[in-house]
């Protein structure tokens, strides 16, 4: 089901002073998508992910899921609709005092699933999440991937179309985090659920969004397909973000001159795995020594990049750069390092 | 009194309009303020049931009965308190200013409790479209379980102590013994003896209290 967000804002009043929170922004989700929102705390992507189920009013503008227009609906239809929009916490909102098993019942409870059914959803709920064998343990006796899981399965016990993430990954170990990822994308694909997943992180970002919006100051500043915004990102913030994933840094004792020059490439899709760097050291009289390189995969498309430092002639080096150019699938980037 | 038999059947009494007092007040309380608790609570939270005339109103009210000195608030109420029980003295008759005491204090308990309760396990009942009943029932009531325990233990506590000024309209009690005879006739046995029962009834009431707090939490 689609997402629609035409010119919300959420501004806020505190002691006779405005904050702007979310400026007028427009936003739309595909149906089967799954759509990453990155930015720092405190750019407004809680606050823009709170909208679409209306856990926060916006000051104006308006939200339509599928067809219907959630920003018109009286409190109790509001409430029935919600029940097909499951959403995932960073601190899983367990209730604690209860069991995993009572955990997902009190939400098939909320929509009166008829009774005789209930355990056969929920035993097949935490079969599709791992953990059939924990049903009647405390939920504040399990790990925190566990207790994700848990949350996954409670926000698709009524059978939503559309998952809303709340940084889900955020208070969890880097292993767990990647199961906790996979299981969203094999969700998102047997289901055909609509996944917004917001994130500081853009490692989980790189794995598992068709689409990003990276947000600053209450403003999505920039968007687009995720290896595009990987392979090109054109605001200052976003390269920041991009970066951090390479975490290239310049040698400190490495002076650059016209002799003796810092080159990074990145090689895009296909040309990523390949062999580039024979083909230079055999065309051309320079020297070439590598000082930082990587492959990452984004949605499990290659992006390569490779920094080096070449010396020689500064016309060979001029030679070298316009062949880099010329070539397909190869470019120079200028912000990292 | 020279010894503990001739104190004894007095003593029993005492006791036993002690308890009559408590239970009464502690059933009141917890009758009226739980519902006042949560009343409270849902009528400030603003993903419940805001509406901050009705929890403004509320809270008016039970801050007035919680400021009343005791003693005032049992002549206060006299009048009041005759017409309901149809009496006007003994230990039923104080038990209706014990219990209106008691009801503002524990509904603010149970405010507090709720109030440790995780805001986003609130959100989450929310997003999961649950009606305000049920996260009352299955979010709110369990989570604050134990705290409300807790609760129930301090106002048994306070009702306790309140009962001692029950003695100005003849409610009785152990409290009541321990002025009457003790302070007021320098009856040092008598002051010794019941002080030791008061504070033996309140450390079993502590402990039979945190006993039960306690166990639902091993689950």
């Amino acid at each position: 089901m689609s997402i629609q967000l035409d010119n919300v804002s959420k501004t806020y009043y505190l002691k006779g002073r405005t904050v702007e929170a979310l400026k007028p922004t427009s936003l739309s989700v595909q149906t089967g998508e799954i759509y990453g929102l990155i930015g720092y705390s405190g750019a407004g992507k809680s606050t823009l992910l709170r909208l679409i189920n209306l856990l926060e009013q916006p000051s104006s503008g308006t939200v339509t899921v599928g067809d219907d227009n959630l920003t018109e609906m009286s409190a109790k239809d509001l409430r029935i609709r919600r029940q097909k929009i499951g959403m995932i916490f960073q601190q899983f909102n367990l209730i604690e005092s209860k069991t995993v098993y009572e955990n997902i019942e009190f939400v098939l409870k909320a929509s009166k699933y008829d009774k005789k059914d209930v355990p056969a959803r929920i035993e097949e709920l935490l079969n599709l999440v791992g953990l059939n064998d924990k049903s009647n343990i405390s939920a504040s006796n399990l790990s925190g991937g566990q207790k994700q899981r848990v949350g996954i399965a409670r926000a698709l016990a009524n059978n939503p179309d559309i998952l809303l993430c709340d940084e889900a990954t955020s208070a969890l170990d880097p292993d767990t985090t990647k199961s906790i990822l996979n299981l969203l994308k094999s969700i998102n694909k047997s289901l055909g659920l609509t996944i917004v997943i917001i994130t500081h992180e853009m490692e989980v970002i790189k794995e598992i969004a068709d689409r990003v919006g990276v947000m600053s100051a209450g403003e999505i500043v920039e968007s687009g397909e995720t290896y595009e915004l990987f392979s090109h990102p054109k605001a200052e913030i976003t390269k920041d973000f991009v970066q951090e994933i390479y975490n290239f840094e310049v040698p400190e004792q490495i002076t650059e001159s016209s002799e003796n020059q810092i080159i990074t490439i990145q090689f895009l899709s296909e040309n990523a795995e390949e062999n580039y760097l024979n083909q230079l050291y055999r065309d051309f009289d320079l020297d070439i020594s590598i000082l930082n390189g990587r492959i990452e995969y984004i949605k499990d498309q290659p992006l390569g990049f490779l920094m080096f430092q070449v010396s020689g002639e500064t016309e060979e080096i001029s030679r070298l750069k316009t062949h880099i150019d010329e070539t397909n699938g190869i470019e120079r980037v200028g912000y990292i390092g | 009194m020279d010894n503990f038999s001739q104190l004894w059947p007095l003593l029993y009494r005492a006791l036993l309009e002690t308890a009559l007092m408590v239970s009464i007040s502690i059933f009141f309380a917890v009758l009226i303020g739980l519902p006042l608790g949560i009343l409270l609570y849902i009528t400030q939270h603003p993903l419940l049931f805001k509406i901050k005339p009705l929890n403004a109103t509320l809270g008016w009210i039970v801050n007035i009965i919680r400021s009343f000195p005791f003693i005032i608030l049992i002549v206060a109420i006299m009048p009041f308190a005759t017409w309901l029980v149809n009496a006007s003295h003994g230990p039923v008759f104080a038990s209706v200013a014990l219990s209106i005491a008691a009801v503002p204090l524990f509904a603010r308990l149970v405010e507090s409790s709720f109030n440790g309760v995780k805001d986003g396990v609130i959100e989450a009942s929310i997003a999961g479209g649950a009606p305000i009943y049920l996260i009352v029932t299955d979010v709110l009531l369990p989570e604050a379980k134990k705290s409300i325990t807790q609760a129930i233990t301090l106002t048994i506590i306070s009702i306790i102590a309140f009962s001692a000024t029950a003695g100005v309209v003849g409610g009785g009690g152990v409290g009541d013994l321990a002025i009457r005879y003790g302070y007021y006739r320098y009856d040092t046995l008598t002051m010794i003896i019941t002080v030791i029962v008061l504070v033996i009834i309140v450390q079993i009431v502590q402990w039979a209290g945190d006993f039960i707090s306690n166990r639902g939490e091993e689950k």
